[in-house]
């Protein structure tokens, strides 16, 4: 806070900035070195991790946010923020785009599963499935539909 | 005393140079007010064009495709040219500084920038119309888009610079808020306008790169074919829908905030009374801007994006209607044992009233997953967005218009065909789009060039309509018009407003503003303890009766 | 916070002060917020082009996989250096400002300049290789030896993502030159240098920028 209540700009050290260039280029090599392995999933969670840290570098020394005043660190932060909410709606759809063609490619089962696990209470699973319907009025209507089989995951789960 | 003040941003300096050249945010404020005023006026002929055509069913006297370039037009410059721009630009530019008590914006070379900017924005917009027409609608949906012939290339750039000027605004504005307020005044002394315009320049900001972003992925595919809109090549169409709703979505609270931020003022103004729930309703424009960028996908519930999202974004659309209705609750207990004047501006304020909540109401409809699918991509998608963009933005941008012309030109409209042109606007307003709710809910799509004889008493109905709204603008041209050089001298604060813009400031003000600098040392719209009084000269006129 | 814009026509104003302005405190804070807001829509730009990075990696994971090894690490690892050096030099030419060095931030924004430019070089001959083996975007992709599904997207992603970037570098190429003009034409003193804090913090958003589509073009794919 110190750039802000006084007109003096906040000078740093020369070894600070050849501190910070130096880790920089050290973990540029790293993480080309540890591309080289194959952590299969974790790759790219280690790249990512890597270029935060450099990227956190360069953003708070270089571009002195951690001494400046924190309007500028708000605001940046920000904008990641609302880049977050972007990825993060936006894959939620491309990553389930479909599901519920599977649900329904699925052959329809009449006795689905849930019913058979019941099976030690009667053995007759006619009254069973009866039983289930007057309880659940939302499967009773689905029974009737061709939806029947996308409902059927509330059994499965 | 009623006599302009002799030295005035208008007259001084003189000469066309210095308008074109000027850094005053006053001037570049009437300057984007012409340019949008102008735009508006070539907007709205396009839908009377279209609303003739319509009156009854079959080709009347244009053609499908030229239909189809009509609405595409009507929608990219009303959005992109008017509306955007219009609260934010053209009052914010004028009103927001003086509200705030400074000299200038933040940035007035970039300010000017941003005119010219959005003037290069418009020639190309209107260069596409030339070469060759766009008819995709304004949404620019692919695969269309990259398929059709017609100038589509060039209006993407357009909508791509035109965002520039909108960032720059934005830019603008929040560096003005932030640093440029009068001494003495805090955040929460601010008149509730700069808050308004404060939440839509953040939206302005973090939206509209994305805008940015989208059109020239567009351009690219269109132009070297990157493929990723492109099914064939393994790309997603829908995923195009993302990136523009992404903006566009964001862009309607753009429209309406300022809006929102107009009436705010005109409430306190006319009640004379401090906004009821000042800070519930300067949060609930953050709140706003927040949840505009969770919400985009509901426009995307019949476009093939997952069920499961396709429910999220229903769900989080609901959460809207929350600081929404905080607002017109606020504004209304504003009222409630005011001294109300229904002055013409306050009329407008009671219309936006009226129809923002029909506009409201009606999208918490279309934000139900299950109702959407039926009612999607009808009329009643048209007629909401109508009722909450006109029925609630160009309204409350009329009313603005009207409380703060006296303050631009320094003179006074006349008060009986301001009443009369409000009430054909009303009523017109109503009657076009009230057909369009029901035709919608009974299935008439929109876009279409033709539709079943059923649908003709209301279409004919709608375009009466139309035409009577046509009617109520054409005479506010000519009362506006005649009043900029024959209007009775309004005085410096003819609404007994509470302002800095008012009561520290000429009509038409001082190049600089204020003759001194203005010090905030009172609660926002301090009506309880301070007596503003009016200069109006028709309530002069009564009082000498 | 601070927010006074008394007009103080007696008190002695600077050059640099603009009309409006009532400090050259409150000129600085508020052109640094006006850069800060501008990288905000810098970083949703190209936000664009990470989301749609995401999406298709995560369509097309073994595709990216394979495309990513096409590209060469040891040019886009070079590159990398050559970016973060110039940072380090921006840093540098901002602080020899401040301590009034006329000659030493002449001499860094010189290096930043060239620094900029070898990386403008580097990227040239990647895109010439690129072209020529037919690895390129969209429709034009020709490269026949490899063994994935659409693998044009990678390289759509390829282009977009280096392209913008490198017409943001060619953009703080211009922007520097400019400031050496101005700094060579005594714009600047130790009391006033904004203009040339703003230019670098853009340029730190473009390393900032790299520093990310490195790993992710070149190192995970």
């Amino acid at each position: 806070m110190s750039a802000e209540t006084s007109n003096k700009p906040h000078i740093l050290p020369l070894s600070v900035y050849f501190g910070v260039a130096a880790v920089l280029l050290v973990m540029t090599f790293v993480t080309v070195w540890a591309a080289s392995f194959d952590f299969g999933e974790y790759n790219v969670i280690i790249a990512m991790v890597i270029a935060v840290f450099k990227a956190s570098l360069v953003a708070l020394i270089f571009m002195h946010l951690f001494w400046d005043n924190k309007i500028y660190s708000v605001a940046f932060v920000s904008s990641l923020v609302f880049l977050g909410f972007f990825l993060t709606l936006t894959m939620y759809d491309t990553l389930n785009r479909g599901d519920i063609y599977t649900e329904r490619d699925r052959p329809i089962v009449p006795a689905a599963v849930i019913y058979e696990s019941l099976e030690p209470a009667a053995g007759e699973s006619e009254t069973i499935v009866e039983d289930s319907l007057s309880q659940d009025e939302f499967e009773d209507e689905s029974d009737s539909t061709d939806t029947s089989a996308e409902d059927e995951d509330w059994g499965f789960e | 005393m009623n006599t302009l003040p002799y030295k005035t941003y208008l007259n001084s300096p003189t000469g066309i140079k210095s308008w074109l050249l000027t850094k005053d945010h006053k001037r570049i404020g009437l300057m984007y007010l012409m340019a949008i005023s102008l735009f508006f006026l070539v907007g709205g002929a396009l839908a009377l064009v279209m609303r003739l055509e319509l009156f009854s069913p079959g080709e009347q006297f244009i053609s499908a495709q030229t239909y189809n370039q009509l609405f595409t037009l009507h929608g990219a410059i009303m959005i992109f040219l008017f509306i955007i721009p219009s609260i934010p630009a053209a009052l914010g530019n004028f009103i927001l500084p003086m509200q705030l008590g400074a000299v200038d914006v933040a940035f007035p070379r970039l300010n000017l920038a941003s005119w010219y900017v959005y003037v290069v924005g418009a020639i190309m917009a209107l260069g596409a119309i030339v070469i060759g027409g766009v008819d995709t609608g304004w949404t620019f949906y692919t695969p269309y888009s990259v398929q059709t012939k017609g100038a589509i290339t060039l209006i993407v750039m357009a909508v791509f610079v035109l965002g520039f000027s909108s960032i720059f605004t934005g830019l603008n504005f929040i560096a003005t808020v932030h640093k440029m307020r009068a001494p003495g005044m805090t955040w929460f002394k601010m008149p509730l306008f700069c808050w308004g315009i404060y939440a839509t320049a953040i939206i302005q900001v973090l939206a509209t790169p994305v805008l940015a972003i989208t059109a020239l992925l567009l351009v690219l595919e269109r132009g070297v074919g990157i493929g990723i809109f492109d099914p064939k090549m393994g790309g997603d169409p829908v995923l195009f829908q993302h990136f523009f709703w992404f903006y566009s979505h964001p862009a309607v609270y753009i429209m309406i905030l300022p809006g929102m931020a107009i009436i705010s003022e005109l409430m306190a103004t006319f009640s004379r009374k401090p906004v009821f729930g000042y800070k519930a309703v300067a949060y609930s424009s953050l709140a706003i801007a927040l949840l505009s960028f969770v919400v985009w996908g509901h426009h995307m519930f019949t476009s093939g994006q997952s069920e499961l999202s396709a429910m999220i974004f229903s769900f989080l659309t609901f959460s809207v209607a929350i600081p929404s209705a905080v607002k017109v609750f606020n504004w209304m207990s504003t009222m409630y044992r005011g001294s109300i004047s229904f002055d013409v501006p306050m009329l407008y304020a009671l219309a936006f009233l009226f129809l923002f909540t029909i506009g409201g109401l009606t999208g918490l409809f279309l934000g139900t997953l299950a109702v959407d699918l039926h009612l999607h991509d009808t009329y009643f998608i048209v007629a909401h967005f109508h009722y909450t963009m006109m029925g609630g933005t160009v309204i409350a941008f009329l009313g603005g218009l009207h409380y703060w012309w006296p303050k631009i030109w320094g003179r006074m409209y006349s008060e009986k065909w301001a009443r009369i042109s409000w009430a054909l606007v009303f009523i017109g307003f109503n009657a076009t789009f009230i057909p369009q709710f029901i035709m919608g809910s009974q299935g008439m799509p929109r876009r279409y060039f033709n539709y079943l004889d059923q649908y003709q008493p209301m279409h004919a109905f709608s375009s009466v309509g139309a035409y009577i709204l046509g009617l109520g603008f054409l005479i506010m041209v000519v009362y506006l018009w005649h009043s900029v050089k024959n209007g009775p001298i309004a005085g410096s604060n003819p609404w007994g407003a509470s302002t800095f813009e008012w009561t520290h400031s000429t009509s038409p003000p001082d190049p600089h503003n204020f003759k001194e600098q203005p010090v905030c040392d009172h609660e926002p719209y301090p009506y309880a303890t301070t007596i503003f009084k009016s200069t109006n000269p028709y309530e002069m006129d009564d009082s000498d009766k | 916070m601070e927010t006074s814009t008394a007009t103080t026509g007696h008190e002695e104003r600077p050059e640099f002060l603009q009309h409006h302005f009532a400090t050259a405190q409150q000129q600085r804070e508020t052109s640094k917020l006006g850069i800060w807001i501008f990288l905000v829509t810098e970083v949703l730009f190209f936000g664009g082009l990470f989301c749609f990075y995401a999406v298709y990696r995560s369509w097309y994971p073994e595709m990216f996989h394979e495309a990513h090894k096409l590209l060469n690490v040891s040019l886009g690892a070079t590159n990398t250096v050559v970016l973060i050096t110039s940072s380090l030099t921006m840093a540098l030419a901002i602080r020899s400002m401040q301590v009034g060095s006329k000659k030493w931030t002449m001499i860094n924004l010189g290096m930043t300049l060239a620094l900029a430019g070898t990386f403008l070089v580097i990227k040239f001959i990647e895109y010439s290789h690129k072209i020529h083996e037919g690895l390129v975007w969209g429709k034009f992709f020709t490269f026949g030896e490899i063994d994935a599904t659409n693998p044009h997207l990678f390289f759509s992603v390829y282009f977009a993502m280096t392209g913008l970037h490198g017409i943001h570098v060619i953009a703080g190429m211009i922007t520097i030159s400019w400031m050496m003009y101005r700094t060579s034409k005594n714009h600047f003193s130790a009391d006033y240098y904004t203009p040339i804090e703003m230019t670098g913090l853009y340029w730190h958003l473009v390393d900032l920028i790299w520093i990310f589509l490195f790993p992710m073009l070149y190192l995970v794919g």
